[in-house]
Formats: C-alpha cells, structure tokens, sequence
C-alpha cells in the first residue's frame, strides 16, 4: 500500500494536481482517500479484498492461540501491542531536522512511557500479584511495601523526566520541545487508559475482554461487506469510504451476533472466572448470577415450526445487547478520529507492520473507545449486579490477612459511626 | 523613563542586547508606559508582531530586528540586568517591587481571610481558581489562531471542563458528600446514585464531547481543530491535577494545605530578596532574573522556616483536623500522633542563655523539613517550566489579573508541582492506609446499600471476635 510522508505535503496549486493525478495511478487503497470512489465502483477491489482477508485471518489464528493460553499471555500481548502503538505514534510528529540538534529527547519519551507502564499496571494488578506471592513471606513483605509507596515511586521518576526535560530545553527549539513534550503525553494517555482498561477487564474474566474485542471485529468486518455489496451513500466526510448502508447493516449483525456470541462464550469457564492472581493454571469458580442460564419456553407459534420447545438464555446476554449498541454507533467514531488525525498530519497510515491494514494503530483504534467503555461498563452495571454481602464477605476473609480483616472492621465501624451520627 | 534615552540603535550595548533578545516579542509600540500588562493582547494583523511571522530574508529579519528594538522599559530592563549585575543594578526596580509588595499582601490578606472561613470556602476558592486559570490557558490558545471560523469551539472547551470537573470532585469529595446527606433519606438515595454510576455519567459526558468534536470537523481546518482538542485536554489535565490534589489535601487537614502553598510563597519572596541584595550569577538561560545566590538562599531559608512553621500551624485543631463532610462548622477531633509535640531536653551548654528548659517538637516537623526542601529545589521547576512555555509561545503573560504579577497561571505554577508532591507524600509517608484494606471498603460503600453494610459489620464481628479471643 502506498504511504505519504508526514512532509510530504506540496504547496503551490499544480503540484498538488501533479500530486493527485499521481495518486489515482496508484493501487486501490490510496484512490479512495481522495473522494468520490466507493468500494461498490472499484475494480481493484477484490485484490486488496484478498490481501485485507489473508491478514485477517492470520490475525484471528494468532489471537486465538493467545486467548487459549491464558490471562497472563493476553496480558503481555496487550502489553506488546501497546509498545507498537507507541512507537508508531511517537515516530508519527518527529521531525528528522530538529531530532538531530537534541540527542535523547527520544529515550525521555521511553521514559514516561516506561513511568507510565509502572503506575499504570502497578495499580491494576498489585493486589492479584500480592495474591500470588502470599505463600513466601519475605516476598510478600516486599511486594506490599512496593505497593504502599507505588504512587511515590512513580512520582519521582515522572519528576525526573520532568526536571530532565526543562534542563534539556534548547534556546530556539522551546516551540518544537514544548510541543513533542505535550504529544508525548497524550499519546502516552490514549496509549495506556485503553491498554490498563482492556487489562482489568482480563482479569475480571476473559469474556469481558473477548465479546468487546469480538464485536469490533464483527462490526467492522460486516461493514465492509455490506459496504462491499450494496454501499451507494457515503457515510461521512472524514472516511469516504464508509456507507450508511454498511454502516446500518452492520449494526444490526453486531447486536444479533452480541447476543448469541455471549451465550456461546458464557458457557465456557476459562472464559467467564476471574482470575485473583498472576498464575497460568486451569480455573474453577462458580460463574455467579450471571452465566446462569435462564430456559424461558418459545411462544407457541414457534416452537410448532422448529424442534425446539424452549431457549436458553444467559443473563449475561442483555449486558451484550448494550455492548453490541454501543460497539456498532459509537466506537466506529474512534475510526473516524484516526481518519481525520491520519487527514490532518496528512499522513497514510500510522505504520505498515500489517499488510492490507496499515500500521496496530490503525486496527486498534475502534477497540480503544470500546475497551474504555467495556470497563466503565463492567465496573457501573455488572460489578454491582453481583456483588453481595456475603460475596464481599468471602472476598474480606479469603483475601486479606487477621490484622487487615480487623483494620477493616474497625474503619466500617468508624464509617457506619459516623452515618449515624449524621442521621 | 531614565532608560529610554539610552535606546539609540547603533550603540554597540544595545546592539548585542538586541541579539540576546528574542524577536518577535508580542509587545506594542508603545514604549513609554510602565504598565507592562494591557498590551500583551495587541496583535496587529500580518504585522512582524504576530505570532506566526518569522522573516525569511536576511534584509527582513535585519528590519525585523530593528523594529524589534522598540520595546518597553520593563523588557529592555530585562535584558540590561541580564548584563549589568541582574536585578541589582535596576533603578526601576523599586517602583515595580512596590507594585508586586501590594497586590501580595492583598491575596496573602484574602487567602488568610478565606481559610478562617473553613474547607468549604478554601474549596471554593480553589474551583475559582481554576477557572480563572482555565480561562487563561483557553484564551491563549485562541489568541494564536483563527478560531473565529469555528463557532461553539469555546462551548466544547467548556464542555470538558465541565466533565472533567464532575469526575475530579466526584471522586475526591464522595465520602464527604455521602457523609453530609445522611440525614434527608430521599437525597440520600439520588447522591448515592449519582456516586455510583458517577464514572458513567462523566463517561458519556466525555463521549459526547468527543462525538461533538468530530462532527465539527471541517476540512482544511483538521489541523488546527486536532492542535486545540489535545491543549485543551493537556490543559485541562494540569489545572485539574493540581486542583483535584490540593482539595484533597484541605479535606484532610488545612494544615497539609497551607504549609505547602506558604512555603511556595515563602521561597518565592525569600529568593526575591536573597537575588534583590546578592545576586549575581544567573542560574538558568530560561529564567534570566533568577540566581544562584537566590536560589541557595531561598533554599536554606525555606527549609528552616517550614520546619517553625509547621510547630506554628500545628497547634491549631481548625488546621489540623480532617474534615468528615461537608459541614462548615468547628472541628474537634484527636489530631493524632504527628501532632502530640514530644519534648526534648535542650543541651546543657544552651540551657544558659535561654531560658527554656527544653524544647517541644511536633513529629510532622520532620515531615516539614521535606516539604520545604522539595519546595525550594524542585518546585522551581514548575516556574521555569512556565518561563519556558511562554518563551516558546513567545507570550509575556498567561494574563493580566493580578498587577505586578500576572497571570493566575503565572502565581500557580510553582503551587501546581508541589500541591502534587504534597498529596503523593501524605499518601505514602503519612496517611497510613492499607490499599487492598480500602478497596475493599471503597466497593462495601459503593455497592452496599446501608442496612447490608449494618449486616455485613454484625457478620464480620461475628466472625472475627472468636479468632480474637481465641489467641
């Protein structure tokens, strides 16, 4: 696939035409960016079809390997996809001239990036790995004291990047410093706030991760068919590629498939227990409320037609009705953001790690917005639903020790006291 | 002014000045008033004082130059202290500490007056504050560009502050808020409600603001549209880290408030003064009116005055205890073992000349010493990170609220980094919690209804009293 550079963007009006006219000689893909070519009217459509599925394909096999071995691995997968998305990103607004007079103004990206991965998966998985390393005593009491000072430590070397970076300001370089200074951040924000989520919903259950990484894919997938087959309205100015109609066919497969993908994956344990640890064992739990399944009877006209007398559904479907609705009208505005940030910078694509897609950064850019909200999600409709009193209860007495168990005791005491006294 | 006679053009002092001044200096014509505030908004259009101009030919930026050489008295002042022993050798700079001396003394006057009304007022004065801070960071950013193709973009810029504003002190002040409804039962339920599905809210708020954005994309303006959406959320992020942090610092004690901000203030005057009488060497290229002397000798004293000051402070219990709710009331609480002073016999060969036998130490006096010592080695910092800002904005000001000073940008700077530090250092070094202990009773609070939080404490009780009594 053809790629502009970021500085390749030409000024005077008849390069420009030159530039366009040098862009419809070049293979399907690069076409499209300039406007009126629907996937419907493209010839070459089918070759980039087969490039796009080939990749596609492998990409599922890979994923699903992964998903296979484990919360760990998907975990250090994330972890691994994050690395590229940064790189990507951070190559995105460099430019060459400038990078040359300031030597390790690259490593201090590195560093918040490294900063950022401390606080960020310190917080999330500090009490599974205080969980894992109960057995071993002097283990544990380094681990719990880590955690104790965690915000302190990654404090200190965020200031020291910070100090690091104003002792490093150039005299006529401020504006180009100041600038890379301020992208740094939000990359490193959009980067992590999606990676960290995407990791707490592993841990809460692989289903939580699954179904809305699934349901991006599926949506994205059937856009692009229905798109294929019966696109004629564009959708949008910032993608002229997208139609209503794959846009509206889309959504209403991402519901239906939401709904039956979530009873075929609530069955499965690996996928719906939590997991309270860092180990990479099998897993046992009761599901909870849940991945029950509920056998409502099929009205009567229906179950004279097909074998069937009665459905069963799991609670857990209707949640994935919402994701499905959210996957399909809001997270494609994710895709819309990458397209009009691509559009802005005049850049292609991200990088070109993937052939027929474009760099990770393009492919994750949907699941970004759908990792936030499956968290936000997870933690506001589902956490509640089946949190319990005397869940809660064996969560205190499993999970933390006598002295902590009576600490606990005595501060909801002091919280129910003070409710009291206020009313 | 005395000054300005000496500004002929050919001189061979005020040519190399020219040289170490910076072009492009968004500063009038003018050049004959002592108010170096009311003109930092001028922008005369494709003038050599716009933001974006930078002259191409070498005959230009000669002109450029020249033309540059008109400025007021107060940056040429700048720059001939550069070179003439810094602040030392100013005639001018009496007037302008005058200046600065009497609108400190007013905030110091009004922040005082504020923190005997208590928490809530400090808290509001704080939201002020960002606000007005905000606003600045917003305005600048509108300055540079032509936003006036673009309507409702302020509102968006509005719109996540909002948001941002529901998040921060939803989840700071939660407990505080559910502590003061306890009493009217229907209230009761709409704020636990709202505490619970608060992520929620601020979550579609947010998506909202972003879909918002999107649609309001026009072409050829991508650029610049993408430019303002991320300073918006790099502005919002600083005013609203510090803010959050320093207001949950007041909710834990007035004490953990002021002691930083004074001691900011404190090593600010203290390297004022300490650079007024001996300073001579520069300290940083950013900065040009800062020196080392002034810095060493801000450090020292800062860190000795935190550690009296904080025994001063720690004998009030209007500033050392927590606040529970959101009441306004008086406080009475146990301050807790950082307060208790602990008396130390003085040595023998002091005893003497004083007449104090011994003297009373509170242990957060240790505490202090770190305070003051992040405050005056680090925290400035964020000052040069601000000078350094608007030298790449090329921008004299954030604003022009305070005479003498500025902006609220440019007195929040140095207060940014360290109402940050403060609230990391209670967190770890002070407020002794138990992280798996608190969420599990941040999840009791939120999921729990009231009589299932009574009925888990009975169970608890229940189970934990025979393990006690069994050892």
């Amino acid at each position: 696939m053809q790629k502009e550079n970021a500085g390749d963007a030409p000024s005077a009006p008849t390069t420009r035409v030159r530039h366009r006219k040098r862009n419809s000689d070049v293979g399907s893909g690069a076409g499209k960016a300039n406007g009126s070519h629907l996937l419907v009217n493209d010839s070459k459509k089918y070759k980039s079809f087969l490039v796009r599925a080939y990749s596609t394909f492998w990409m599922i096999g890979g994923f699903a390997l992964i998903v296979y071995l484990g919360h760990l691995y998907i975990t250090a997968m994330v972890v691994v996809i994050q690395i590229f998305m940064a790189r990507e990103l951070f190559n995105l607004l460099r430019k060459t001239h400038e990078d040359k007079q300031l030597p390790g103004f690259r490593l201090l990206n590195w560093h918040f990036f490294f900063t950022a991965m401390l606080f960020v998966y310190g917080r999330i998985l500090s009490q599974r790995l205080a969980n894992t390393v109960t057995p071993d005593k002097v283990l544990y009491r380094l681990v719990t004291s880590l955690i104790k000072y965690h915000m302190a430590i990654c404090y200190s070397l965020y200031i020291s990047g910070f100090v690091w970076f104003i002792l490093t300001l150039k005299k006529k370089m401020y504006k180009y410093q100041f600038g890379q200074y301020a992208w740094t951040h939000m990359i490193l924000i959009v980067v992590f706030t999606q990676s960290s989520f995407t990791v707490a919903n592993i841990f809460e259950g692989i289903f939580w991760f699954l179904l809305p990484a699934s349901l991006i894919v599926i949506n994205d997938i059937f856009a692009y068919i229905c798109g294929f087959f019966f696109g004629r309205t564009p959708l949008i100015k910032l993608s002229p590629k997208k139609t209503w109609e794959g846009f509206i066919g889309a959504s209403i497969t991402t519901m239906i498939s939401a709904f039956l993908l979530a009873n075929l994956m609530g069955r499965f344990l690996w996928l719906t227990c939590p997991r309270e640890d860092l180990s990479t064992g099998w897993l046992h739990c009761d599901p909870g409320p849940l991945f029950k399944q509920e056998t409502h009877a099929l009205p009567g006209w229906i179950s004279d037609r097909f074998p069937w007398k009665e459905i069963s559904i799991l609670l857990v479907q209707w949640h994935a009705l919402c994701l499905g609705l959210f996957a399909s009208i809001i997270a494609p505005f994710g895709g819309f953001f990458a397209s009009g940030f691509k559009r802005a910078f005049k850049v292609k694509d991200f990088g070109d790690s993937i052939p027929g897609h474009g760099g990770i950064t393009d492919r994750m850019d949907c699941q970004m917005v759908m990792a936030v909200f499956a968290y936000i999600y997870h933690q506001s409709f589902v956490v509640p639903d089946i949190l319990s009193a005397d869940k809660l209860l064996d969560q205190i007495i499993t999970s933390l020790t006598l002295e902590e168990q009576q600490a606990l005791f005595v501060k909801l005491g002091q919280m129910l006291q003070e409710k009291f006294v206020g009313s | 002014m005395a000054m300005e006679k000496d500004l002929n053009p050919n001189s061979p002092r005020i040519r190399k000045l020219r040289e170490n001044s910076y072009p492009n200096t968004p500063t009038s014509r003018m050049s004959n008033n002592n108010n170096q505030r009311d003109n930092h908004y001028q922008n005369i259009p494709n003038s050599p004082r716009d933001y974006n101009y930078t002259p191409s030919s070498p005959t230009a930026r000669f002109r450029h130059r020249r033309r540059s050489n008109e400025i007021p008295a107060e940056v040429n002042r700048c720059n001939v202290s550069k070179v003439s022993n810094l602040l030392l050798g100013d005639k001018n700079k009496y007037k302008s500490m005058w200046i600065r001396t009497c609108s400190s003394l007013w905030m110091l006057g009004g922040v005082l007056f504020i923190i005997y009304m208590g928490h809530l007022y400090i808290w509001a004065m704080v939201v002020v504050i960002q606000i007005f801070m905000a606003r600045e960071l917003f305005f600048l950013l509108r300055r540079a560009h032509e936003e006036r193709r673009l309507p409702g973009f302020r509102l968006l810029n509005w719109h996540f502050f909002f948001t941002a504003m529901l998040f921060v002190y939803g989840r700071i002040l939660q407990q505080q808020l559910v502590n003061t409804v306890s009493t009217d039962r229907f209230i009761y339920k709409l704020v636990s409600g709202l505490i619970k599905y608060q992520m929620v809210i601020c979550y579609f708020l947010y998506i909202a603001g972003f879909m918002w954005f999107i649609l309001t994309l026009k072409t050829k303006m991508y650029k610049y549209q993408f430019g303002q959406y991320a300073w918006t959320h790099m502005i919002l992020i600083v005013v609203f880290t510090q803010s959050s942090f320093t207001v949950a610092n007041i909710f834990e004690g007035i004490f953990w408030f002021l002691l930083p901000a004074a001691l900011i203030a404190m090593n600010d005057v203290a390297a004022y003064f300490f650079g007024f009488y001996f300073g001579k060497t520069p300290l940083i290229k950013l900065s040009p009116k800062k020196t080392w002397e002034g810095f060493i000798g801000a450090s020292v004293a800062t860190t000795i005055s935190a550690f009296f000051f904080a025994n001063i402070l720690g004998q009030f219990q209007w500033l050392t205890c927590p606040r529970k709710d959101l009441s306004t009331g008086w406080l009475y609480c146990d301050p807790g073992p950082l307060f208790r002073p602990e008396y130390y016999p003085l040595p023998s060969w002091i005893v003497p000349f004083f007449p104090w036998k011994e003297i009373s130490i509170l242990p957060v006096q240790w505490h202090a010493f770190s305070l003051g010592l992040f405050a005056s080695v680090i925290a400035p910092f964020g000052g040069f990170f601000a000078s350094g800002f608007k030298r790449a904005f090329k921008i004299k000001d954030f604003g022009d609220s305070i005479p003498g000073h500025g902006g609220f940008t440019d007195r929040m700077d140095c207060q940014m980094v360290m109402a940050v530090f403060a609230y990391i250092y209670i967190q770890s070094f002070i407020v002794h919690q138990d992280y798996s202990v608190q969420t599990i009773l941040d999840q009791i609070s939120r999921s729990l209804g009231h009589e299932e939080q009574k009925m888990l404490y009975l169970k608890l009780g229940d189970i934990l009293r025979p393990k006690l009594q069994g050892e």
